[in-house]
């Protein structure tokens, strides 16, 4: 196995491009889905009537259908009743779609962790609702959530590589194009593998950090 | 007009194409999960040892696995071999290998992280009792350990078959693959036949899926009393 070393620093501004367009799309993607997911778990822990059964079927839905497929729908299968989105809306939706099921389900565990003698504690003590959410659930919720959030977030960032299937120009559909045209496959995908690895990386070890961090804020262990 | 699309499915043999296209999909989920079921055990048994060695080479493993998308590991199994090693596998057999690979690496987290979370009396009381190692896992921590995996194992199931749609990526001949297949050439005549086919295939899918995790978390549910 030979590398051709030039030609790998001379394709490296499109991979810079496509490596920037990832982490953007990744990111935007993350920052709905975390929306969503908050929602969503909201109204599953209050049990809010009919909401919540809209929120499980979409839950379900979300969860048990691939991203690829989803990506498909919207990007080949809209435009033909009339709905047209460019790719990267299309991919953006998606994400936020699949991603928002992962992230409710975490939000919702992180919730249900926090044990009901606190919230007692808490109503005895005079909290109103809002007050109980604010300074009782949530702080929290989100120690319990971390290390889900942060595999969901890894997760969310691998399932850009499918938006490779509907035309967007990120790392994957790069590198497929560059072997296309150059046909240097080793180099290329030499490269694609590096990328994947600049971003996750440092992710990966930011979260397990942020874990142990976070962990300090439970209470009672 | 959104009726003269749906009939494409039904019309000719479309409708069992899209049917043998799914099982060619069934057929690599199902090789792959059962290699993945055996390895990911033993695997794992090999994992709880306290060697660091192999931890360390264990872990790069699996953490090659979860950092880089299995689309990547697709195309470097489908692209390096034939370009290297004038090995020309199949797509199927790429398929199989990488799926293998990676459902191995997350099972055998999966089962370590089960046999790892037994309390540690178990372990004691079974050297105490005189049972060999292989005893010991034989009668007394696998068991136990089962119970645990059977969970997740379903879930990381689930996800193997919703990954297999990937494959269409590398020229495997699947459900997507056919699907597209009768979208160019009924899309003259019914341009609107896109929404109905992906739209079925969507459907398909959550019908395999929905219920398997569904069971796993009956079986959750269950177990955790």
């Amino acid at each position: 196995m030979t590398f051709d070393w030039q030609y790998m620093v001379e394709v490296l501004p499109y991979y810079k491009t496509a490596l920037w367009l990832t982490v953007k799309l990744a990111g935007i993607g993350i920052m709905f889905a975390i929306i969503v997911g908050i929602v969503c778990s909201v109204i599953q822990y209050f049990k809010i009537k009919v909401l919540t059964t809209i929120v499980q079927v979409y839950l379900e839905i979300a969860r048990n259908t691939p991203l690829l497929i989803q990506l498909f729908f919207l990007y080949y299968g809209l435009p033909k009743v009339g709905i047209t989105l460019s790719e990267e809306i299309c991919g953006i939706i998606g994400l936020t779609f699949l991603g928002g099921s992962y992230m409710a389900e975490v939000f919702r565990s992180g919730m249900e962790a926090v044990t009901k003698s606190q919230i007692e504690a808490g109503k005895a003590i005079g909290l109103s609702n809002s007050q109980l959410m604010r300074y009782v659930i949530i702080p929290q919720a989100f120690s319990y959530s971390v290390p889900g959030f942060g595999a969901n977030c890894i997760f969310l960032i691998k399932e850009t590589s499918i938006f490779s299937g509907i035309a967007i120009l990120e790392l994957t559909n790069t590198t497929k194009n560059l072997m296309g045209i150059f046909y240097k496959t080793n180099e290329a995908l030499f490269m694609l593998v590096i990328g994947y690895l600049i971003i996750l990386l440092p992710l990966t070890l930011f979260l397990t950090w942020l874990e142990r961090r976070v962990r300090h804020a439970e209470f009672g262990n | 007009m959104l009726n003269s699309g749906i009939s494409v499915l039904f019309e000719g043999i479309n409708m069992l194409r899209i049917i043998e296209g799914l099982l060619v999909t069934l057929r690599v989920a199902l090789v792959a999960v059962v290699i993945t079921i055996v390895m990911g055990f033993i695997i794992g048994i090999i994992r709880t040892s306290k060697n660091k060695f192999v931890q360390l080479l264990f872990r790069v493993y699996l953490e090659m696995f979860r950092i880089i998308p299995i689309l990547v590991w697709l195309f470097v199994f489908y692209y390096i071999f034939p370009a290297n090693f004038d090995l020309n596998l199949s797509s199927e057999v790429v398929a199989f290998i990488v799926f293998s690979l990676w459902g191995i690496a997350e099972m055998s987290d999966i089962v370590r992280g089960a046999i790892i979370s037994l309390p540690k009396h178990q372990v004691e009381s079974s050297k105490a009792l005189g049972l060999s190692p292989v005893q010991m896992y034989r009668y007394v921590l696998i068991p136990q350990a089962i119970k645990r995996t059977i969970p997740p194992m379903i879930n990381l199931i689930t996800r193997m078959i919703k990954t297999t749609a990937l494959l269409t990526m590398i020229g495997v001949v699947e459900v997507i693959k056919v699907g597209q297949q009768i979208i160019e050439v009924n899309n003259i005549n019914y341009p609107i036949v896109a929404f109905w086919v992906y739209g079925f295939i969507f459907f398909l899918y959550f019908c395999i899926c929905f219920p398997l995790s569904r069971f796993s978390r009956k079986l959750e549910q269950k177990w955790a009393a």
